[in-house]
């Protein structure tokens, strides 16, 4: 009885807060123009001009539109805003999220559906403020919170690049989300809390490399949106940017991209991580998951200077905090041997003939498992993921005929794959916690 | 399955002596020498090759994984785009191909398409004589009231398919078979459009479905059997999956 009393009044305060959100955002006290849009010198056409998608045509623009069509490879734009086997940019791709289902709209310039009708200034607010026109706050999981540093003169020439692509006359798919998520209103706490607008601040103490990293990693490459940590209401929590964390509801697991325990990018060359960016493969290991799905549609396509600079960011970014406490033994120190014994002889039945007995794998062909940190960061699901899904390295220009491995799924039970992984966690000097069975059970579906 | 015994025994190639010299110990000691790998396309479709096998004999997965040797490569490459583009739906498929650029997907269509498994053994129907024959009057005359062809009129009288886009519908099990029919009718595997095997199907029942099913896969392969060369076939339907 208690507990619904006490259930009662969060649902009150939360309605109250609601229709208190609702009623600051009607009354207009954040309706504020944004000063940078003032500021910053036009790189484009004018409004008037943009009325008409014919001015973009013009041959005068075809240099804008193509540095808008490279930056938005750089934030991976299509990836979201397409869906599987859909039209580029016209959106309807549902990505989940722990507030409900969300789906990507329609960016192309189709008038009823698209952006069609948007000017530059108000596609400058979504991207700097999350406000779309009608003053319809944006939900985070567009990444608002990182695209706020891009610089005017980029989202303008983005802008102009989604306006020259061919509309698309596909409607947008409403969002299904639970109350109290549904009501935009609540984002005006949300803002409150956890969003500042405000543009790219170079580091002076810092090379122009550096900085063009950090304007890119920070910025439209919006990396921390996967490599960091959500707080329980869905915010990157500061003090863990780029510390690594789990994506939400696909519970895979974005490693840290700071020089801690992780990946320890401290310890990888610039090459090797330029290269790791651009093809999805190196000698430390290839990408796999979502990763490949930046590499695919998005870092492959970037120049070799700011692949070099977000690499000579990364490198240089300290560890703020240690994943190390959060490892969790999740079986009994009797299973835990057990299965790392029985592992080894199916590790040699099935795995040593890529990877080698020793574990260092062969060259970017197939990549070591002795001092790979995918395999012995803190969950292991990852690896499990791995075992049962197997995977084609992403096919990039730079690694067009990509190697494989194959699903071990119907192969291997789940006591059986507990055991192998639990063997490369602590082969080789890998020095990582068995993984239970009853976790694999719980990773056999094949992600969307 | 035979696909996976296949794997475990390539697996248990490893010599003794790899096997002796194979325990857990500290990080391994860098050595310049490094184990060669195959740069040939068969190597790197392990992942392809792990349930439908070396020869495209299928047989993975519980014998779900179908027989894709042999078969014409445009039909090969056009079901790889289908998995990316969701078209057709089986998460696994789509899990392993979604990243490929187009030109690497036909050379393993290619691949695929050139090897010539041997024949399998025909499945025994499960079914009454009776259901049997009305999937034998289906798959080879069709139902031309109801404006039904008959599978013979685009897949070949062979059944074998006609190449390039046109696939082969015997040496398939009975469960692979009727779960297409029933996909295609459902409209959860889908070609481009025009999608006629979906316009076909629409005019099946379940029971019907079954029994095409059955008899298809109570067919035997003939030794050699190839599609039926390009333009070799008339097609009675105007199809997107055939490029023309």
């Amino acid at each position: 009885m208690r507990r619904k009393i006490f259930h009662g009044i969060v649902m009150l305060a939360v309605l109250g807060l609601v229709f208190l959100g609702w009623a600051v955002w009607m009354s207009g006290i954040l309706h504020r123009s944004t000063p940078e849009s003032q500021q910053v010198a036009r790189s484009v056409p004018s409004a008037a001009a943009v009325a008409t998608r014919k001015a973009w045509a013009e041959p005068q623009f075809a240099s804008v539109i193509a540095r808008g069509e490279y930056l938005a490879r750089v934030g991976d734009c299509v990836a979201c805003h397409t869906m599987r086997g859909g039209k580029p940019y016209a959106g309807g791709l549902a990505t989940p999220t722990p507030f409900g289902l969300l789906y990507s709209p329609n960016i192309t310039p189709d008038k009823q559906y698209g952006i069609g009708n948007w000017t530059e200034d108000e596609f400058w607010r979504a991207m700097h403020d999350g406000i779309a026109p009608g003053n319809k706050l944006l939900y985070p999981v567009f990444p608002f919170t990182y695209f706020t540093k891009v610089s005017r003169p980029d989202v303008d020439a983005i802008f102009a690049y989604l306006r020259s692509l061919p509309p698309a006359a596909q409607p947008n798919h409403p969002n299904e989300m639970p109350f109290p998520y549904n009501q935009r209103s609540s984002l005006v706490f949300w803002r409150a809390l956890f969003f500042r607008a405000g543009e790219f601040k170079p580091n002076p103490g810092k090379s122009p490399e550096w900085n063009r990293g950090a304007y890119l990693v920070e910025g439209l490459g919006h990396c921390g949106m996967c490599h960091s940590s959500f707080n329980a209401l869905g915010a990157t929590d500061k003090n863990a940017q780029l510390a690594g964390g789990l994506i939400p509801i696909q519970r895979w697991y974005a490693p840290a991209l700071n020089s801690g325990a992780e990946v320890g990018l401290g310890n990888w060359t610039d090459e090797e991580l330029t290269q790791f960016l651009k093809t999805g493969v190196s000698v430390r290991g290839a990408t796999y998951g979502p990763m490949s799905d930046v590499v695919f549609h998005s870092l492959q396509h970037l120049s070799d200077a700011d692949l070099q600079a977000i690499a000579t960011y990364l490198r240089a970014q300290p560890v703020l905090v240690s994943p190390g406490d959060v490892q969790k033994i999740e079986v009994s120190p009797q299973l835990a041997v057990e299965l790392a014994q029985q592992g080894r002889q199916i590790y040699i039945n099935h795995c040593a003939e890529c990877h080698q007995l020793d574990g260092r794998g062969v060259g970017e062909q197939y990549p070591p498992l002795a001092g790979n940190p995918s395999i012995a960061m803190q969950p292991g699901t990852n690896a499990i993921r791995m075992v049962l899904l197997g995977g084609f390295q992403p096919g990039t220009k730079g690694n067009p005929r990509p190697y494989s491995m194959p699903p071990f799924a119907q192969l291997l039970n789940d006591h059986d794959v507990a055991a192998v992984v639990t063997y490369i966690r602590q082969a080789w000097g890998n020095n990582a916690p068995a993984v239970s069975p009853a976790v694999v059970t719980r990773f056999r579906h094949v992600p969307e | 399955m035979r696909g996976v015994v296949l794997l475990a025994l390539l697996a248990l190639g490893v010599s003794d002596a790899a096997l002796a010299s194979g325990k857990p110990s500290a990080r391994p000691a860098p050595t310049t020498e490094q184990p060669k790998v195959s740069t040939s396309l068969r190597q790197r479709i392990a992942g392809c090759i792990a349930c439908h096998g070396p020869y495209g004999q299928g047989g993975g997965s519980g014998g779900f994984a179908p027989r894709i040797g042999g078969k014409p490569a445009g039909y090969l490459y056009h079901q790889l785009q289908n998995f990316r583009d969701g078209r057709r739906v089986y998460p696994l498929m789509t899990w392993m191909v979604q990243y490929l650029p187009d030109p690497y997907m036909k050379e393993i269509a290619q691949y695929f398409s050139d090897q010539s498994p041997p024949p399998p053994a025909p499945q025994t129907p499960m079914v009454a004589a009776a259901t049997l024959d009305m999937g034998r009057k289906l798959a080879t005359m069709g139902d031309p009231a109801r404006g039904l062809p008959a599978c013979m009129a685009c897949h070949g009288s062979s059944l074998m398919g006609v190449q390039p886009d046109v696939p082969g519908l015997i040496g398939l099990s009975n469960d692979y078979i009727s779960a297409q029919l029933g996909a295609f009718k459902q409209g959860t595997r889908r070609t481009k459009a025009p999608d006629c095997m979906h316009e076909v199907t629409a005019k099946l029942d379940g029971a019907e479905i079954g029994a095409v099913a059955a008899w298809l896969s109570s067919r035997p392969v003939p030794a050699g059997a190839r599609p039926e060369p390009a333009g070799s076939v008339k097609f009675p339907l105007q199809c997107g999956s055939i490029d023309g």
